[in-house]
């Protein structure tokens, strides 16, 4: 719009009798298109109220049965079968210990890498760094699931050694976590290389000129000044692998444990939505509803941890542009 | 010269000065350079080969189940004569539902949060943060709003392809919202201005010159939001019920499966020869997406304009 | 403009890709029986049933291609409370109706048919490694009891204590009808199980193989046919019956009842309502033909001749118009 003022105005200033640029009527056709298209931008809206609503209903439902604090608190699951009991803890605690590892996993790697593109690059080893990240994002969950139960657990049951206990079971969580672990890589890498890559280079080259080292301007200029960056894309990994079911529904269990383990199996709280889904989901009934109060849950933690990484994001793109 | 390479030249002389001056570095920094270089190196191929003993494994466990009738067999009670196709013919009919409903409700989007939108407006930014926290919603969230709104609540579809298609729609919507406000953002703002200056509505400008020349971006970033949606189980294990499907659906108001849950289901059966024939879904379905990236990135590269 | 062709070509080859699918790809059986039916059969219920009626649904598909059989595993009891709702045509079932459900179903208006159509031989099995060959149902119970607290094999008592592996306990969940049997015969009550380190497959049988197998102290319970599919990874136990003999689970003793209290029938319950149409009436009669074909293939127990000659004469009744009116058998 201000474009069209700017150009007119100028035809004025110039002296020339301009001609109209505005259309001789008012052009409802543009509103209405207008319309439409925010119509379509409120449609995201929608989803998350519906998203809210489906979950919030039936979550009520289930809290007039179901204390809040024994839900939050307690430490048996037992929706099924009786006596039942609905704590969520080790729900809570399985989901934990199957991020940790993978945490374990891509922390490191994750980092490793992004320091490697911003920092060292040469484009031989970008040429297959980037391709690999991308596919590294593109594949299945499903082929990650049958990655852990098929490679990762028989490959940690034949090595593992003695003097850490007994060999990890058939379903574990540290199988699953490793496997998140190398799914989440990618998201880690490129939040952080775009950190990293946005710190000016006028700090790097002041460090170089005063004789530091690659690795110290590395380690001590730019993953600082990236920091805000970096803690995003690990809270943006937290949260994709607290939501991810496929993996632990293939490989991690599905017995409620109230271990922080490696070996033995657990039950995340998204693997025990895809088993009530795969049963039984027919009802209203209490059993149903335990779907909804756990998927709050899961809901919100997730939604706190992805306002916090946008928050972060913020902030380093603020400082620097 | 150019002013980048100044500037490494006078850094270099600077750092140069600078290390003569200090006299030597602290002892041990090469090594320790060195050794902080080789862990970097460690971490990448640790990504590297962990991305290729998982496709390696699941090629060498899947191959000698690899065949033609792999994509002309349906489900059928003995592994050996079971194909894909019931899930094939079920995963395109389910995307084609999601084509259709997040092409023009995603770039609709799109071109209104680039082209319209105040940006000052509360309400705008609103729309902005919600779209990027949708993004990042884990997706059996997406399948329990199907279960709870869709298939039954107030929709109430039933387990119908129809439902999953607009399950996915939903889910897929907002990165195909980000890829296209990026599309559409690469173009360069003298477009507008010349043809708003010729007296074009924005509308016009919109659909005669910004829209044309965003389209290969789009397409790329719909095609990999599809690639995506083919991908995903989660929310399907939520929205499409039977786990025994053994038809090909005919049409959206069908049963159906889709290949990723199928490649669970089989992988779920204990029997070896169900693990096999899952491995060897998986490569079919590895295929299929390679297929369809390559082709994102051919048209990329092909259509992409430089301004 | 080039790019407007090849961007219309696109969908226009998924297009493509639909029709020659949805046209081709069919199998192009031949009906034997002359006259095909079509429409389509909503089947749920037990996990154990499943793999029966998953294979008579597929042949009947062969050989009537308009007709489509979706079996679902919500477990007996969700089965039930579908079916009573009117959701379904036929429930598989593990056990019997209950009154509950029976009450539900009358509420509704909806009314059943029972027809046994296999027999089966509940088999707890553990991982071959275990030295272990039989167990009374009270020893069992120390491990699956609700108030069980044993953590490895050389807690329970009277067995070899050598074998001391930590137990790796499976379990399907409530809505099972194997559940509901099992509980009832080896904790004595209907529904009371352990719920402390228990790994609650919900319907996923092949997750309690696959976990039994990999695991030297595994042990779970399921249907005979799953044991049957699999037995190089597995090991059944033997049963002391009531009469204190070590009984394994086989076709021979639970036709004769000598495996107790873990020998059960298998049923699917038709609606009244479904029995209307022909497409239900052909398949439930094509179940019984197949019986004899299916049952040695899908690993399960056949029925005695008795028993056979009951169903046949139930469904018979059934089709010529009569049939009993909600009552099981």
């Amino acid at each position: 719009m201000e474009a069209r003022d700017a150009i007119a105005a100028s035809g004025l200033a110039a002296g020339t009798p301009r001609p109209r640029l505005e259309a001789a009527r008012p052009r409802y056709g543009e509103r209405v298109i207008k319309a439409l298209l925010a119509l379509c931008a409120v449609l995201s809206i929608v989803t998350t109220v519906a998203i809210v609503v489906s979950l919030v209903g039936p979550t009520v439902e289930f809290f007039r049965e179901v204390g809040i604090f024994d839900f939050l608190f307690g430490t048996n699951w037992s929706p099924t079968i009786s006596p039942e009991s609905y704590g969520v803890l080790p729900l809570v605690i399985g989901t934990l210990s199957v991020t940790l590892w993978g945490l374990i996993v891509a922390v490191p790697v994750g980092l490793g890498a992004a320091i490697y593109l911003s920092e060292y690059a040469r484009p031989r080893v970008r040429k297959l760094l980037k391709p690999t990240l991308e596919v590294l994002a593109g594949v299945p969950t499903v082929a990650f699931g049958f990655f852990a139960f098929s490679f990762v657990t028989p490959v940690i049951q034949d090595i593992w050694p003695g003097f850490l206990g007994d060999e990890p079971n058939v379903f574990n969580a540290g199988a699953a976590g490793l496997a998140i672990g190398l799914l989440i890589v990618p998201i880690i890498a490129s939040i952080s290389e775009d950190a990293m890559s946005a710190v000016p280079a006028g700090l790097r080259e002041g460090a170089y000129a005063l004789g530091a080292s690659k690795m110290r301007v590395a380690l001590r200029v730019v993953f600082p000044a990236a920091l805000s960056g970096v803690v995003a894309s690990i809270v943006l990994g937290v949260s994709r692998a607290v939501g991810e079911t496929l993996v632990v529904l293939m490989a991690a269990g599905n017995t409620p444990n109230l271990d922080l383990t490696f070996s033995e199996s657990v039950q995340a709280i998204t693997a025990y939505i895809g088993v009530v889904a795969t049963g039984d989901i027919s009802t209203q009934s209490l059993e149903y509803n335990t779907i909804f109060a756990v998927g709050l849950l899961l809901f919100v933690v997730t939604l706190g941890m992805n306002l916090l990484s946008i928050r972060l994001v913020r902030r380093y793109r603020e400082v620097y542009e | 010269m150019p002013g980048s390479q100044r500037v490494r030249l006078a850094t270099a002389g600077a750092r140069a000065e600078t290390v003569g001056a200090l006299g030597q570095q602290p002892a041990g920094e090469r090594s320790r350079s060195y050794a902080f270089h080789a862990l970097l190196l460690l971490m990448l191929s640790v990504a590297v080969l962990g991305l290729a003993i998982l496709l390696i494994d699941a090629f060498v466990e899947g191959l000698p189940r690899f065949g033609i009738d792999l994509f002309t067999e349906g489900t059928s009670a003995l592994p050996e004569e079971s194909g894909f196709l019931n899930a094939i013919l079920g995963t395109l009919f389910l995307i084609g539902g999601v084509i259709v409903m997040t092409v023009p409700l995603g770039v609709g989007a799109a071109i209104y949060l680039e082209e319209y939108a105040d940006r000052e407006r509360w309400w705008n930014r609103a729309i902005e943060v919600n779209i990027q926290n949708l993004a990042a919603v884990p997706s059996i969230v997406y399948g329990i709003l199907g279960l709870g709104v869709i298939v039954r609540g107030p929709l109430d579809l039933g387990f119908v392809v129809l439902a999953g298609s607009i399950t996915l729609a939903l889910l897929v919507l907002p990165t195909v919202i980000i890829a296209a406000r990026e599309a559409i953002r690469a173009v360069p703002p003298s477009i507008r201005e010349g043809s708003l200056a010729l007296g074009a509505t924005q509308w016009q400008t919109v659909r005669r010159q910004v829209l044309p020349a965003s389209i290969p971006g789009i397409t790329t970033g719909v095609i990999l939001a599809i690639s995506r949606a083919i991908g995903e189980t989660a929310p399907l294990l939520l929205v499409g019920a039977a786990v025994f499907v053994s038809f090909n659906p005919s049409g959206f108001f069908d049963g159906y499966t889709v290949l990723p849950v199928q490649i669970f289901t089989y992988f779920s059966r204990a029997q070896d020869e169900y693990i096999v024939l899952a491995a060897a879904g998986i490569i079919v379905m590895l295929a299929l997406l390679i297929a369809m990236n390559s082709f994102a990135i051919w048209l990329r590269n092909r259509y992409e304009q430089k301004w | 403009m080039k790019k407007h062709k090849l961007l219309v070509a696109f969908p226009t080859v998924l297009a493509l890709a639909f029709g020659v699918a949805a046209c081709g790809g069919d199998d192009e059986a031949s009906s034997a029986s002359g006259e095909e039916v079509s429409g389509e059969l909503a089947v749920d219920g037990s996990s154990t049933v499943a793999p029966l009626t998953e294979q008579v649904g597929a042949l009947f598909q062969e050989e009537n291609p308009d007709t489509r059989v979706t079996v679902g595993t919500a477990g007996t009891g969700g089965g039930f409370e579908r079916f009573c709702a009117g959701e379904t045509d036929i429930s598989d079932a593990s056990r019997q109706i209950e009154p509950e459900e029976e009450k539900l179903c009358q509420e509704n208006g909806v009314e059943f048919e029972e027809i046994v159509v296999a027999n089966d031989a509940l088999s707890v099995v553990v991982n071959p490694d275990n030295p272990v060959t039989c167990m009374s149902p009270d020893q069992v119970s120390e491990i699956y009891g609700p108030d069980a607290d044993a953590t490895s094999w050389g807690d329970i008592q009277g067995l070899d204590a050598e074998y001391d592996e930590e137990l790796a306990i499976f379990s399907p969940g409530s809505d099972s009808g194997t559940f509901d049997y099992f509980t009832e015969a080896v904790n004595g009550e209907e529904g009371k199980s352990r719920t402390q380190d228990v790994n609650v497959v919900g319907e996923n049988d092949n997750a309690t193989v696959t976990g039994v197998a990999g695991d030297p102290g595994g042990i779970g319970y399921f249907g005979f046919s799953f044991f049957n599919e699999n037995q190089d990874q597995l090991k059944a136990l033997e049963i002391e019956n009531e009469d204190g003999e070590c009984v394994a689970p086989a076709e021979e003793t639970t036709q004769d009842g000598s495996y107790n209290p873990l020998g059960r029938q298998l049923y699917i319950y038709p609606s009244a309502e479904a029995l209307q149409r022909p497409e239900v009436q052909e398949f439930i009669q094509f179940y019984l033909d197949s019986l004899g074909e299916v049952i040695p293939q899908a690993g399960f127990i056949p029925l005695t001749d008795e028993q056979l000659s009951e169903s046949q004469q139930n469904v018979e009744n059934l089709l010529s118009g009569g049939g009993g009116s909600g009552q099981g058998g």
